[in-house]
């Protein structure tokens, strides 16, 4: 009997409506934990002999849906979101913050797996594992909050036995309908899974929202005793985080632009700003109707509750988080606290990731300031600052309108097919597209030094321009993509974790494992990592990475910056070689980042030999 | 010399400070089922929207109209806290008593064989422990107020979370909750 975890999933396959229990062993939850670490696993098992020709959008896709052994116990909540990602072609494990995730534990299930596509909209009502396939042609076309309430309406039970509360929903807004490359799978208002795009696989299964109620406990603890200790320690250094408490991430609004220099300012030209009505400060006084606001089990409330009435209607967000702010703020020109915090709302219930929409939208703005695309292309004007046209394009984008279908396809794509339509060549626009293996990058920049990311933080990672995944130096330490890893995998908020020995612990109380700091660092990290590296590579159908061109930083990176106390610094070539191949060798990868067969064996994943030959025989090497 | 008279306590809740962390939820479902199980937690968090959270819980109301309406006498007041205690022996779980609730409090769930109602911890509740814990406060313990303070109290959750959406967002409330 595991602890932590029930070791059985939920298959359901929308074709044909049907559903059975996918069990998964011990052995294997010790190899990948659960969460991103198991999806991978999941999908190099289902998906793997085929990869190449599995089409991100299409009903062989699978939607990966899962817990880890942490979530529930471990303070605050987490859900991974996975499968084959419609932006990287790989595979991504996206992370929101859902009840949904204790809900499906209570259900006796560690996760749900989707399959096919339904003929026509609809919505999953699962309850204690018994799946109901109801039709959602009334729900299709809303947007978050309207859907919210319509499904509240719809699932709330009778008080016939009391009031309970009706059971939490993931969903998608109509830019996952649309199935936009940039599209979020959504909870709760402000909460999405936004890199990889699984708001749009969603989409494509006509999937418009997955409910999932639960009536059990969760799965045993192994140390019960033990762990009530730890989670009252862990509790009270959570407490410590008091700047996270009062300001969440919108502390960063000012900082990470004036102290830092690496806040995404119009398209990235440049991270430096002065603009103190950008501020933390502004957004409290102005935006703000409740200032603590707190996922399932979270002990830390750094969430806001953001309110803004206009265009007669309420605009419904978070603080705006930091990412968002800053991507659908001073990225596109805007120094207004409101303005940012209404886009932001804007992408939220349009299901959009506010990075990646933000990302693209700064990106069209500057290839029209370039003069690359025109009026007649989009068919009004584009210019920083000016909210009325970017909020335009950002529902022409949701609802793949003119040109905004193009930049539905996402920064890179875009990129490729505006150099088509104006026959220029590629690189001419992609100097323009700040982004890594299809996945625009976070708000954190890397030219200034000043910030976390090293300067192979999104040219090396397995998950592009993840800011919450990045590759770093020393491989084997939390710096390194295997920190992520463990995060995604026993799945909690990286914004509560605790240092790497309570962790371990924390995770060894529940599941009576005996991991230790070697296992987790020069094993069960690098094999997630190396199994994520090779489906990144086998990549296609429409999408192929070359790790001598695209294992890179978006040229952006190394134009140097303009203003600010940085002024002049840019990323170096040499060093990014460096420092690449360093990590590579640090998880026993070769020279192009391609897993060995020696390492691959060692990890105890040798199937994946003969796709690692697949790379390199269509790379010629 | 003399007894000591211990009051009756009450949980006395402050919706607009409830950040919807359920924290309450666990450590109640932990305290009476030795496990985190929320849905056999004896207070439940309704969250209309992040503006609108109310945590709903016993009132110990005046009269116990559940106690009264029992027809097994499974249901008794604590007279140390004020408490309605249930018997699980004597249970039956005919609805009587949710249906005598003016705020429908008393839950039924699957996998326990009697109705869920608060029971104050004996005197200690743990949700009010873990919530000034957190620094959260909004459940304290307070000696129990009269009975038109506790009727306030004892309505369905969603009045509660109409009234204040009209505070939180305004006369446009309804797009929300």
């Amino acid at each position: 009997m595991p602890y932590g975890y029930w070791g059985r999933l939920l298959d359901i396959d929308l074709s044909s409506g049907s559903y059975r229990d996918y069990s998964v062993s011990s052995f294997v939850y010790r190899m990948f934990i659960g969460g991103r670490g198991l999806a991978t696993w999941i999908l190099w098992r289902e998906l793997g002999s085929k990869w190449e020709e599995v089409d991100p959008l299409g009903p062989e896709n699978i939607l990966v849906i899962l817990t880890g052994p942490l979530t529930g116990y471990y303070p605050g909540i987490k859900l991974a979101i996975s499968g084959k990602s419609p932006q990287s072609n790989g595979v991504v494990g996206s992370t929101l913050s859902s009840e949904v995730a204790v809900q499906l534990k209570s259900m006796g299930y560690d996760g749900i797996l989707v399959r096919g596509r339904a003929e026509s909209p609809v919505y999953l009502y699962i309850e204690d594992g018994v799946v109901e396939v109801r039709d959602a042609s009334r729900l299709w076309g809303l947007r978050g909050v309207e859907l919210l309430k319509k499904l509240r309406e719809e699932t709330k039970k009778s008080s016939r036995s009391g009031e309970s509360p009706w059971p939490p929903a993931l969903y998608i807004g109509p830019a996952g309908e649309n199935r936009v490359r940039s599209a979020a799978v959504m909870a709760n208002y402000a909460h999405a899974a936004g890199y990889g795009g699984y708001g749009a696989v969603m989409g494509s299964k006509n999937l418009k929202a997955i409910v999932v109620k639960g009536s059990g406990p969760l799965p045993d603890i192994y140390d019960v005793d033990g762990f009530r200790a730890l989670r009252s320690r862990v509790i009270d250094s959570i407490l410590k985080r008091t700047s996270m408490r009062y300001w969440g991430t919108p502390g960063g609004f000012y900082s990470v632009g004036y102290v830092t220099s690496s806040e995404p300012i119009r398209n990235w030209q440049e991270e430096w700003h002065d603009r103190r009505e950008f501020s933390v400060e502004e957004a409290e006084t102005r935006l703000w109707r409740k200032r603590f606001w707190a996922d399932w089990g979270c002990p830390l409330a750094c969430m806001k509750l953001s309110v803004v009435v206009r265009d007669d209607r309420l605009y419904i967000t978070d603080g705006p988080d930091y990412e968002m702010g800053a991507y659908l703020g001073p990225n596109l020109g805007i120094f207004d606290v409101e303005d940012a915090a209404k886009l932001s709302a804007l992408a939220d219930e349009l299901g959009l990731c506010g990075i990646q929409v933000g990302n693209t939208v700064g990106f069209a703005v500057e290839l029209f300031e370039k003069g690359i695309v025109t009026r007649s292309d989009i068919g009004y004007e584009l210019s920083w600052g000016d909210t009325s046209s970017l909020h335009r394009l950002i529902e022409d984008i949701a609802y793949r309108r003119g040109f905004g279908g193009i930049l539905a396809e996402g920064t890179y794509r875009a990129a490729l097919a505006i150099a088509k339509l104006k026959g220029i060549s590629e690189d001419e626009v992609l100097r323009y597209a700040v982004q890594s293996k299809g996945i625009g990058i976070g708000a954190h920049g890397i030219r200034s030094k000043k910030d976390y990311p090293q300067p192979i933080a999104y040219a090396a990672s397995v998950q592009g321009g993840d800011h919450t995944s990045v590759a770093g130096l020393p491989a084997d330490s939390s710096d390194s993509e295997t920190w992520s890893v463990f995060l995604d995998s026993a799945v909690l908020c990286m914004f509560l974790a605790s240092d790497e020995d309570t962790m371990i612990e924390f995770l060894n109380t529940i599941t009576g494992w005996k991991m230790g700091r070697e296992e987790l660092y020069k094993e069960v990290g690098p094999r997630i990592l190396s199994l994520q590296r090779i489906m990144l590579l086998l990549g296609g159908p429409d999408v192929y990475w070359d790790p001598r061109i695209h294992d890179d930083n978006p040229p952006r990176f190394y134009e140097p910056l303009p203003t600010g106390p940085y002024k002049g610094m840019k990323a170096s070539r040499e060093e990014v070689e460096k420092m690449k191949k360093e990590y590579f060798a640090g998880m026993g990868w070769d020279e192009y980042g391609i897993p060995t067969e020696d390492t691959l064996k060692k990890l105890k994943i040798g199937d994946a030999i003969k796709a690692t030959k697949k790379i390199k025989s269509r790379l010629g090497l | 010399m003399g007894f000591i008279v211990l009051a009756q306590i009450w949980i006395l809740r402050d919706f607009e400070k409830c950040t919807g962390c359920r924290l309450c939820e666990i450590v109640c479902s932990l305290e009476h089922e030795g496990r985190i199980w929320p849905d056999a937690s004896r207070i439940k968090i309704f969250e209309y929207s992040p503006g609108t959270i109310v945590p709903h819980l016993c009132t110990q109301c005046p009269g116990y109209p559940c106690v009264d309406a029992c027809p097994t006498d499974a249901l008794s007041v604590d007279s140390d806290t004020g408490a309605v205690l249930v018997d699980e022996g004597k249970c039956v779980l005919c609805r009587l008593c949710i249906d005598a609730c003016p705020a429908k409090v008393p839950r039924i769930v699957k996998g326990r064989n009697s109705v869920l109602i608060c029971d104050l911890c004996g005197g200690e509740p743990a949700c009010v422990k873990i919530c000034e814990e957190v620094g959260y406060y909004a459940l304290r313990q307070v000696r129990k107020p009269n009975d038109a303070t506790r009727k306030a109290y004892t309505v369905p959750p969603y009045e509660v979370a109409s009234k204040l959406a009209r505070r939180v967002y305004g006369e446009k409330w309804e797009e929300v909750v």
